[in-house]
């Protein structure tokens, strides 16, 4: 066990929870309605707890118990066997445990983004258990947890396919199952508060230091050359998006650049282990590019009401880091290198297969889980609980008081 | 009496509010509102999506005051709120008939 690295992971542990609570749900909150802005905060909390305890249970033992190339197995639900002096690498399997439950916190509460405005509170909680369960647990033991896509080879520093793939394709699947928001897309209100949008970004840009640093699980060089790149990503986003938008509108809005820094962001998790710093810049610079373009397509032009753009942003960004890591993790391209009998072209092969098993797999289970659970609970709210907004309706509160 | 009702951009209540003064108004009351006239809304953009919004912040201002000086109150608040611009704003005057102060029950123009 090591001292230094224990201290670092206990640190990224708190940085990544803090990702969610309450930075994403600020970032979330920001971009709803008012008369919607504590269901939002509820569902990335209430996600936060429940999953807690999942994980404990029975999740985690899937992810990174012994079992198979397919699952863990259910030898370690209940944290059955760790103790104080079990060991992960270099560090307490309890802190391995920890730090990896925030990212099964955060990865569900990312689809909040699809869902805003018109889905049932009690179904949000069904589906984000169900889902973690069945779809998340089994993608982390593939790639994390020694699993087949770890064998043959997928580049995944952070999440870029286990996080970011998982969470945008589910949530476009969802949201088509869903159906677009009351008057979208001409007639939906604007975002309510753009300043707590940036609050909660702001505290995304700061806890991603841990997910992608803390993803070194111990405190050396790779760790802070995965938190440099990570950090010129994210700058390099949110300069790419506001100069589509300068082009564009010749404006530069505030929500843009904040986005533009979550597409880079999400760009870089699955290469922050791989790439140099010229890379980490140009990673952003595609996401942000990029990104913005999948925005438009998806909401203008396919009338997908993914309402808070997680499939634009976060799929499609996590997926265009794996593809692109491929080639920016060549020593020609500043990387850190390839390993022993790759090549730029089987490694984008790989890349490649991993991408498309985990969005095929997250898509067909979140199909087959909403239309089940839906024979059990509610999935919509009506129509006049929609109008009157899900804060009163859902949760007997309002989040600003007139007189 | 009349009883003035204004509706100007909220930037200009700052200088109405001084122009009232100069006119010799010593009360009023400032409401924030939302509406529409010829300006027809405004447009807002975020992530690319065209918002239209139709009801845009607006400053109403209510002021009863007596006959004598209503056309100069008008007056006064025509100068201070325009900005040349389209969505500066109306100004309604209507008959008041009658005003009673609560403290005394002092009522017409005795109450303004």
């Amino acid at each position: 066990m090591e001292g230094a690295d224990t201290a670092w992971i206990l640190t990224s542990t708190a940085l990544v929870l803090f990702m969610t609570l309450p930075g994403l749900a600020l970032f979330y909150a920001g971009l709803v309605r008012s008369k919607n802005v504590l269901s939002v905060l509820m569902n990335c909390f209430a996600i936060a707890a429940t999953v807690s305890i999942l994980w404990f249970v029975v999740a985690y033992s899937i992810a990174f118990g012994d079992g198979n190339a397919w699952w863990g197995g259910l030898g370690k639900s209940f944290l059955s066997g760790v103790g104080l002096d079990t060991v992960s690498g270099t560090i307490p399997e309890s802190l391995f445990f920890m730090f990896q439950m925030t990212f099964a916190i955060i990865t569900p509460a990312l689809i909040v983004g699809a869902y805003p405005e018109r889905i049932h509170f009690s179904f949000v909680i069904g589906f984000s258990l169900i889902w973690v369960l069945i779809v998340y647990a089994p993608v982390v033991h593939w790639v994390w947890g020694g699993g087949f896509l770890a064998e043959m080879g997928l580049i995944d520093f952070a999440g870029g396919v286990v996080v970011h793939v998982t969470a945008g394709v589910s949530a476009l699947v969802l949201a088509m199952m869903l159906g677009p928001r009351r008057g979208f897309p001409n007639e939906v209100q604007p975002p309510h508060n753009p300043g707590m949008t940036m609050i909660g970004a702001s505290m995304l840009w700061v806890g991603w230091f841990g997910f992608n640093a803390g993803s070194a699980l111990a405190a050396d060089g790779s760790a802070t050359m995965a938190m440099t790149v990570t950090h010129l990503s994210a700058a390099s986003g949110a300069i790419a998006w506001s100069v589509m938008e300068l082009i564009r509108y010749r404006k530069a809005s505030l929500v843009g650049a904040v986005t533009g820094m979550v597409a880079g962001l999400a760009t870089i998790t699955p290469a922050s282990g791989s790439v140099g710093p010229v890379g980490g810049m140009l990673l952003g610079l595609a996401g942000g590019v990029v990104c913005y373009a999948m925005t438009q397509f998806i909401k203008q032009r396919l009338k997908i009401d993914d309402s808070l753009d997680v499939f634009a942003v976060h799929g499609i960004g996590g997926a265009l880091g794996s593809l692109l890591v491929a080639f920016f993790v060549a020593t020609a391209l500043g990387g850190h290198g390839l390993a022993d009998g790759m090549t730029m072209g089987s490694q984008l092969g790989v890349q490649a297969f991993g991408i498309v098993l985990v969005a095929v797999w997250s898509g067909v289970l979140t199909f087959i889980i909403v239309k089940v659970l839906k024979m059990f609970m509610k999935f919509r709210v009506d129509e006049e609980t929609e109008v009157q907004g899900l804060d009163l309706a859902m949760h007997g509160e309002r989040g600003y008081h007139g007189m | 009496m009349k009883f003035i009702v204004a509706i100007i951009k909220p930037h200009k209540l700052d200088d109405v509010r001084e122009a009232l003064a100069s006119v010799g108004i010593e009360g009023m009351t400032a409401s924030e509102v939302k509406g529409y006239g010829r300006q027809k809304g405004q447009t807002e953009i975020y992530r690319g999506a065209e918002y239209q919004v139709n009801f845009v912040p607006k400053v109403k201002i209510e002021v009863a005051v007596d006959d004598g000086v209503a056309d100069a109150v008008v007056e006064a608040i025509r100068t201070a709120a325009n900005t040349e611009k389209i969505g500066d704003g109306k100004i309604f005057v209507l008959d008041l008939e009658n005003a009673v102060r609560v403290r005394t029950g002092e009522t017409g123009a005795e109450a303004l």
